[in-house]
């Protein structure tokens, strides 16, 4: 029981403060392991391959496998539903008062400063994910795989390109694929 | 009833046919909103995703409680809602449940290995897109460095760290500091 309610808690912080969507997660779940055991820091990177190549909102998609691995089904669903309990209330309450939540000065000063807040944030989220994604090994030893580095690097300038930007996130998930099993990464 | 019927399968196939989510899913929304329900207009569909953004929480399941609060109030936003997370607790913890034998599987473990180099990549151009649209002057550039250092360096919690860097956009304001 304890363990849910843990999960209430964790979950309806990340969904209250997680300004900015499905990335604004990833440093709040990063942040997890250090309180609780309910999984590693390494398994967020595992968890957002999974996420990116299944279909719903990445955010929901993170909470219901974070939950999952702490308590099971039920956790995946605690989980899940303290994530998007905030999002509710607080999308009800600014339905009823629109067009002053727009213009209020207070509102517009705080999201100013805290949108940059949030970018520095998933940058040092990221920096995580590319220490355990490319420079952990197996043992948990520093590693530098040249090949993976120079893919990440070729994947994220086509990224850049004009022509390629349009392309769907998915396009680039099946090419990792592909590039993974012909070169048994 | 029958509406509500209807809200919580729409958000059931939005939810379970975007991937990704976030920006990529706008033009699914406008689809399945705009033109084939006539629910919203496309104006209104943008303005909800403005402070679906600005708002905390996922925007996707931002946009829907909006939508389905304006289509039939609370309970219309809740029907919403769950409808747009159901499909992602039914694949992912169907996945989870296989996913260590799944995982075990050789050709499967090579494609997660080329799927996690894609999704550095991918997060790199996020942190990046980011960035462009958040930092618009030197005080916002000094924010974000100033919390990407914290994070990398001290135990402070993210959380705080948010909620500071709102108050200080408060005080700056009060102060005088910052004109928006």
């Amino acid at each position: 029981m304890k363990v849910f309610l843990e999960l209430f808690i964790e979950f309806f912080q990340i969904g209250l403060f997680a300004v900015g969507g499905g990335p604004a997660t990833i440093p709040f779940l990063m942040d997890l392991p250090s309180r609780h055991d309910w999984y590693e820091r390494a398994d967020v990177a595992n968890m957002l391959a999974v996420s990116e190549s299944t279909p719903g909102p990445i955010g929901v998609n993170m909470a219901t496998y974070a939950g999952y691995n702490a308590a099971g089904l039920s956790g995946g669903i605690v989980a899940t539903l303290s994530l998007v309990l905030p999002s509710i209330i607080v999308i009800i309450i600014v339905a009823k008062i629109l067009e002053s939540f727009n213009k209020n000065s207070y509102v517009k000063s705080a999201f100013h400063t805290i949108r940059p807040a949030v970018t520095g944030l998933i940058g040092t989220a990221v920096l995580g994910i590319w220490e355990t994604s490319l420079f952990t090994a197996e043992d948990g030893s520093f590693r530098f795989p040249i090949f993976s580095v120079v893919l990440c690097a070729v994947f994220y300038i086509a990224m850049c390109n004009k022509k390629l930007k349009k392309l769907h996130p998915a396009f680039w998930i099946l090419c990792g694929a592909v590039v993974g099993i012909i070169f048994r990464m | 009833m029958e509406e509500l019927i209807t809200l919580y399968t729409t958000f059931f196939r939005i939810g379970g046919l975007t991937f990704g989510g976030g920006l990529t899913m706008l033009p699914m929304l406008k689809h399945e909103l705009v033109e084939k329900k006539d629910w919203v207009t496309e104006d209104e569909l943008l303005d909800y995703y403005a402070v679906g953004q600005c708002t905390p929480g996922i925007i996707a399941v931002n946009t829907a409680t909006f939508v389905g609060y304006k289509r039939k109030g609370v309970i219309g936003g809740i029907v919403a809602t769950l409808g747009m997370i159901s499909p992602s607790l039914i694949i992912i913890s169907i996945l989870a449940l296989f996913l260590d034998q799944f995982m075990s599987n050789v050709w499967v473990s090579h494609a997660v290995n080329g799927i996690k180099v894609v999704v550095c990549a991918l997060m790199l151009n996020t942190v990046v897109t980011m960035a462009k649209k958040s930092i618009v002057n030197a005080l916002c550039g000094s924010i974000a460095v100033i919390a990407f250092l914290l994070a990398l360096f001290t135990p402070i919690p993210t959380v705080l760290i948010v909620v500071i860097a709102g108050i200080f956009g408060i005080i700056l304001y009060k102060t005088g500091g910052l004109k928006v």
